[in-house]
């Protein structure tokens, strides 16, 4: 229970500091933000990863990798077409 | 054995680390100028998190490594092939994968437990849920998109008591699966229903509310991942969900406020067209001004201030790089040229934007839509290029007209207003456009880009 409590406790408060950061992204970088945000959720990366190990079922391996595979197209191609984008954002020099 | 090859302690703080990375990442993104280091950093916070992960023991790399090649390949060739008129397919698809990603980790971190809890059990529900919904509704937003098939609103009879009795069996699994954690056939089930009705649920919505569901599928994205960091019990995964969250709710209160729609009807209706307006005869009538390329040349002579709205028309065109070719002759003349972006000027949150920054206009050009309806008295020549309702004033004036109240770029206060667009047809909310007959206004009918091809030619000649 008490980790339960632990945890909701950071989903909040992240919530919380989502809103106040986001609300001042200006519009002009509003699809960088969405495809930086494509990146970010590939964070489930970290568990499809874990999933893979050589002591867990069959199944989750192959669970598994598939995750891995996904949140590896959303990390990749994330940051990467983000970057490109920005990149044209520079300005004037 | 130990879970990692290090303390785990180790392992958390990099975690830790990586949430900061991912905070100031996005915290960068609120200007221009430090954006790039901003998605750098978010980037390095991803590295971070991934290589403290790959120090867990036991781990199958050969297999880590197959699906990592496979992802990252997929991902570098989209995301360099892409083009930018195509971002809202991208994203719409990349919330997809991040939906299903969810759905896998869920579901194995689920075969792997001994033992689940029932808070475990509840958040593996909630994870195949979101994740499913999210993973085939955004395959059906990208179909539409992509043109694969047709943008238009599909839908049947019943469809609504359908998608409520599927949310319901939904979440009786998710309770099933609660009282009865050994049933892993449940959470397959959620998941197969979750997948029906992310398409039940998308199927329905039209083409010109697609950037209301791009941003609610990257918000339910995000979701999905924090559901899996309950799952899991990780940090990192459900401060980084959390922060996806947020910002795809945020847009996509921001993209229905700019549509005039809230978010129950772009999920539950459709806008009917008005019966009882104006009619267009009425409101044109004799009283629309047509215009040809060398008469808009000459106004700008006389012009100081030229203020350009872009909308979906000029995306469509591919119009961009000649409006961009106008404004360098103008500006050599010694005029200012401003773009004005209403919000849902392209197909997503932010897409004219891009559009035009790969045009190679500077973003400091391009003002917002309450910053220039400030000075908007200020402005000689409006140029409107395949924008409609997003620029018709009676959003001002008719508190009857269906899109009373929706906020607009007022382009009929500027001194002259010259509208480029293939004819007098309406926009999505089918209503006419009195801006058109207005005494300020000259209508440039035409394909926007060869009518801006043959402006710029009329302005090299004079």
């Amino acid at each position: 229970m008490d980790a339960l409590v632990a945890a909701v406790t950071v989903f909040v408060l992240a919530v919380f500091i989502g809103f106040e950061i986001i609300t001042k992204v200006p519009p002009t970088l509003h699809t960088p933000l969405m495809s930086g945000s494509n990146a970010i959720s590939g964070i489930t990366l970290i568990g499809a990863v874990i999933s893979t190990r050589t002591d867990n079922p069959k199944l989750a391996t192959i669970l598994g990798t598939a995750a891995v595979a996904f949140a590896m197209i959303n990390v990749v191609g994330g940051y990467m077409v983000t970057h490109r984008m920005l990149d044209m954002f520079k300005g004037k020099r | 054995m130990s879970d990692f090859l290090i303390d785990a302690g180790w392992v958390n703080l990099a975690y830790v680390v990586a949430s900061i990375l991912f905070i100031v990442g996005l915290k960068g993104l609120t200007h221009p100028r430090t954006a790039v280091r901003g998605n750098l950093t978010s980037a390095l916070g991803m590295l971070l998190a991934v290589v403290a992960t790959l120090l867990a023991n036991g781990l199958d790399f050969q297999w880590i490594i197959v699906g990592a090649l496979l992802g990252g390949v997929i991902g570098l060739v989209a995301a360099t092939r892409v083009q930018m008129t195509q971002m809202p397919e991208m994203v719409a698809i990349f919330n997809g994968f991040g939906g299903g990603a969810s759905v896998l980790v869920a579901g194995a971190a689920f075969t792997i437990a001994a033992a689940p809890t029932a808070q475990m059990t509840i958040a593996t529900g909630i994870s195949g849920l979101i994740g499913a919904v999210t993973f085939t509704g955004s395959f059906i937003a990208f179909s539409k998109l992509a043109g694969i098939m047709p943008s238009g609103n599909i839908a049947f009879p019943g469809q609504k008591i359908f998608n409520a009795l599927m949310g319901l069996g939904a979440l009786a699994c998710v309770a099933w699966l609660t009282v009865d954690p050994s049933a892993v056939m449940a959470y397959w089930i959620i998941v197969a229903i979750a997948a029906v009705l992310g398409m039940t649920l998308t199927l329905p919505i039209g083409g010109a509310d697609m950037p209301v569901v791009i941003s609610l599928l990257n918000s339910y994205s995000g979701l999905a991942a924090a559901a899996t960091g309950f799952v899991l019990m990780n940090n990192v995964l459900i401060i980084a969900g959390s922060l996806v969250g947020a910002s795809g709710i945020i847009l996509t209160r921001i993209m229905c406020v700019a549509m005039n729609r809230s978010l129950g009807h772009v999920l539950f209706g459709t806008l009917g067209p008005s019966a009882d307006g104006p009619s267009a005869d009425d409101v044109y009538g004799g009283k629309v001004k047509a215009t040809g390329p060398e008469e808009v040349a000459m106004l700008f002579d006389s012009a100081q201030r030229v203020l350009v709205v872009p909308g979906y028309g000029l995306a469509v065109a591919q119009a961009q790089h000649v409006v961009k070719n106008m404004a360098g002759i103008l500006e050599s003349r010694g005029l200012t040229v401003e773009y004005g972006i209403h919000p849902v000027a392209g197909r997503m949150p932010g897409h004219m934007n891009v559009l035009l920054a790969e045009a190679d206009v500077p973003y400091e050009q391009l003002l917002e839509m309450d910053q220039i309806n400030q000075e908007i008295e200020q402005v000689d020549v409006c140029l409107v290029v395949g924008a409609n309702d997003v620029v018709n004033p009676v959003a001002r004036t008719d508190p009857q007209s269906p899109i009373a109240g929706m906020p607009i770029i007022d382009v009929d206060k500027a001194r002259t207003v010259v509208v480029v667009k293939r004819s007098l047809s309406p926009g999505f909310a089918g209503i006419p456009n009195p801006l058109f007959a207005a005494d300020n206004c000259l209508m440039m009918f035409g394909d926007g880009k060869k009518a801006l091809q043959e402006l710029v030619e009329a302005l090299k000649e004079n």
